[in-house]
């Protein structure tokens, strides 16, 4: 019982990261019918958001020390960041502490304006060609951002720490009722799942209960009729880009504590996260979080050993399984509408 | 002639000359000067590499150009290709025919299950399926069936499946009498034999790997332009145009299309095997869909449904990637020294990204390009130089454009 628990849990926090790609992902081909290759891309420059941030707040002044020296006999240097200097050491040391959880403020405008950009500038010219241009575009795309960022920050993954309380784990099965050490959870994944339950909430919420979401609905249902009413759909849409751009990059910083981001995380959750979109209904956005939920526990059950033991090898395919078998008997995914995309 | 019209026969002989004479055509620049290890293609490696994609990517194009499916997952056949190839050179022996062959046969066995299953559904979902495919496959050959302490050991998953001295090789020898690997051989002549020849200072190599290789991409270009010909190749481009309209005529598109998949698996399958007669090494990174992304590229650049396109788009796509891998800081420094030196180091930082280890980047801009504003590849892009320079106006060729449009789907 415990073993599944923990797996469970283990499942939630990459479900959690496939949840909110594949919601991106979703958003955009809802609304613009355009396969997003380079949405893994803009996870990835959320993640790096993370990283810059944490990069400006350590800018330092060097000082060398004349009284002490190191082991071969230089000046020992001494390095405060700005920030300590300004705010004096013990906020600046804060700041630098809660640096991925403050990248969130910046990468939000950031991301939103990224997706402004590649809309207007790009994907726009490309509604009335056919799906396979898309596809390449968007993946040319991908393959420039991500060579973009490994020119400015290297090949290797940058360690990017979550706040000091955040770190270590806790021992989730006492509170539950279990023994002590059954259960070991970190705090940060805990903190990740919630955050992405609250901004997938936000955005259902935003579609919702606003006016903007709701034209927004109305234009996913049937975009010529809102055209015809005179309002502006195309803007909306911009706007809903801009808003999947900052899902995906906010789903970024906040997965940069757990791995360390490198310039080729994004193609990695790219393929994954759309088979989730496949497997929950192209279209769909409760398909498409529910389909990311349930392949992230899928495969945290599938790599207990137990289950390995029967099936080698199962937790490396079974995504992509779910996925073949999905798309051959109920094309349109789990939650899909009928008639979206089924031939 | 050979059942080809005139105009397909003048290109065929146009890309047996160029293949013939590859040697001369890459090394035009003489032996040492800077100028030569720079621009200077003519080398065994790098020439089998354009054959080879080009057989690769004539494949795709078979499939891509003609029936529109795009194939997200084309690397996997080429890395089961691959495979298959060392594991006849392991327990067979060197000669690479039966290599060949066996990659041919099993990457079309392959191709059938994928295609099968995959051509029920087209557009996105055909290309997902495909990646789905080609990235379980990856995964697979990389863990656990490449476990080296288990007893089913069949890919050496991150070491690659190599030649050992232990292998049985039942047809050859196990080891040379001086103890060390045999070569890849074609009945005797060895794959890395070459042929120098010295005319003053310059140097051409004359390759047996390279020229088994352009033999058989020749072949393969053949048949591949009497598919385009063939009544099968207009059916395949039917189902492009239309393949809705061609079901409510009561045709079965699937076996066309099942037909052109398992080709152009084939395709790729022996352009595997062929990877592996040249170098016998088989990894699993062959397969990650980033490989599978740059076929892709390769048949987008050249450009897709043209003849020549596959051929074209690989070697330009090895040649470049070569070149730019090449230059670096100092050589930027070498060309720009007669600037003065702040706009020259200026230019070298500017650069620097674009070059060396940056040079995905500039294929990744290049790539995007060619899709934005030259969907036809480098074919299109000729043709309308040529049209620049003959003075055929923009107008005739856009009425041309139009007459070939074919109708919406």
């Amino acid at each position: 019982m415990d073993q599944i628990i923990l797996q469970f849990l283990n499942g939630l926090d990459k479900g959690s990261a496939y949840a909110l790609i594949a919601l991106g992902l979703t958003l955009i081909f809802g609304t613009l019918g355009v396969v997003n290759f380079a949405h893994g891309a803009l996870f990835m420059i959320g993640a790096f958001c993370a990283v810059t941030v944490q990069r400006i707040l350590t800018l330092s002044t060097v000082v060398e020390d004349p009284t002490k020296t190191d082991f071969l006999g230089n000046p020992a240097k001494i390095s405060t960041p700005y920030v300590e200097s300004w705010f004096g050491p013990e906020m600046g040391a804060a700041l630098i502490d809660w640096s991925v959880p403050l990248a969130i403020v910046f990468a939000i405008p950031i991301m939103v304006a990224l997706g402004f950009i590649m809309e207007r500038g790009l994907i726009k010219h490309f509604y009335k060609r056919p799906h396979a241009d898309q596809i390449l575009v968007t993946f040319g795309l991908a393959i420039v951002l991500q060579e973009v960022i490994k020119a400015f920050y290297g090949a290797n993954p940058i360690p990017t720490g979550a706040p000091e309380v955040f770190r270590g784990s806790f021992d989730f099965g006492v509170l539950i009722g279990f023994d002590p050490n059954a259960i070991i959870y970190p705090y940060w994944r805990m903190v990740y799942f919630a955050f992405a339950a609250v901004i997938i909430g936000a955005v259902f919420a935003f579609l919702q209960f606003t006016t903007f979401g709701m034209v927004v609905r109305a234009g996913m249902a049937d975009r010529e009729t809102v055209g015809l009413l005179g309002i502006n759909i195309d803007r909306r849409f911009t706007i809903m880009f801009g808003i999947a751009a900052a899902v995906a990059g906010l789903a970024g910083v906040m997965y940069a504590p757990i791995n360390s981001p490198n310039y080729h995380m994004g193609m990695d959750f790219l393929v994954l996260s759309f088979v989730v979109v496949v497997v929950g209904g192209m279209g769909s956005l409760p398909g498409a979080v529910l389909a990311g939920f349930l392949l992230g526990i899928l495969e945290a059950f599938a790599s207990m050993n137990e289950v390995k033991a029967i099936f080698p090898g199962i937790d490396q395919i079974i995504i992509y399984v779910v996925a073949i078998i999905i798309i051959l008997t109920r094309p349109r995914g789990l939650m899909g509408r009928k008639g979206v995309m089924e031939e | 002639m050979l059942g080809l019209t005139k105009k397909d026969f003048t290109l065929f002989v146009v890309v047996i000359v160029m293949v013939a004479l590859a040697p001369f055509l890459l090394n035009p620049f003489p032996q040492g000067s800077s100028l030569a290890q720079m621009f200077n293609a003519g080398y065994p490696d790098l020439m089998q590499r354009f054959v080879i994609f080009g057989i690769l990517v004539i494949g795709f194009n078979i499939l891509f150009g003609l029936t529109g499916y795009l194939s997200f997952g084309h690397a996997a056949f080429l890395g089961v290709g691959s495979y298959s190839a060392v594991w006849m050179f392991k327990l067979l022996g060197m000669n690479v025919i039966p290599g060949i062959l066996l990659s041919m046969v099993v990457a079309g066995i392959f191709a059938l299950a994928i295609g099968y299953v995959s051509l029920r559904r087209s557009g996105i979902y055909f290309s997902i399926l495909t990646l789905a495919f080609a990235q379980m496959s990856y995964n697979l050959a990389y863990s656990v069936l490449g476990n080296p302490s288990s007893n089913f050991n069949l890919t050496n998953g991150e070491t690659g499946l190599q030649l050992l001295l232990t292998d049985p090789r039942i047809l050859g020898q196990s080891t040379t009498p001086d103890g060390s690997l045999p070569v890849t051989n074609f009945f005797g002549i060895a794959m890395r034999d070459s042929y120098e020849l010295r005319l003053g200072d310059w140097l051409f190599t004359f390759n047996a790997g390279y020229y088994l290789c352009g033999i058989i991409m020749l072949i393969s270009f053949y048949i591949s332009i009497r598919i385009f010909r063939s009544p099968f190749g207009m059916m395949l481009r039917a189902v492009k145009s239309n393949q809705q309209r061609m079901n409510y005529t009561g045709l079965n598109t699937k076996p066309y299309t099942l037909a052109a998949f398992v080709i152009s698996g084939v395709y790729a399958g022996l352009a595997g095997g062929l990877l592996s007669s040249m170098d016998p090494l088989a990894g699993a990174e062959r397969m990650h869909w980033t490989a599978s992304g740059e076929i892709v590229i390769m048949a987008i650049l050249g450009g897709v449904g043209t003849l020549i396109g596959p051929i074209l788009g690989a070697g330009f796509n090895e040649y470049f990637k070569n070149i730019l891998s090449k230059i670096n800081d100092s050589v930027l420094h070498q060309w720009l020294g007669f600037l003065p030196d702040g706009i020259e180091d200026f230019l070298v930082t500017i650069i620097h990204p674009f070059v060396g280890k940056g040079w995905h980047l500039t294929l990744g801009l290049l790539f995007m390009i060619v899709i934005i504003f030259l969907p036809g590849g480098l074919v299109e892009g000729g043709k309308r130089l040529g049209g620049m320079i003959t003075g055929r106006t923009r107008r005739s060729a856009k009425a041309e454009a139009k007459q070939r449009n074919h109708p919406a789907e």
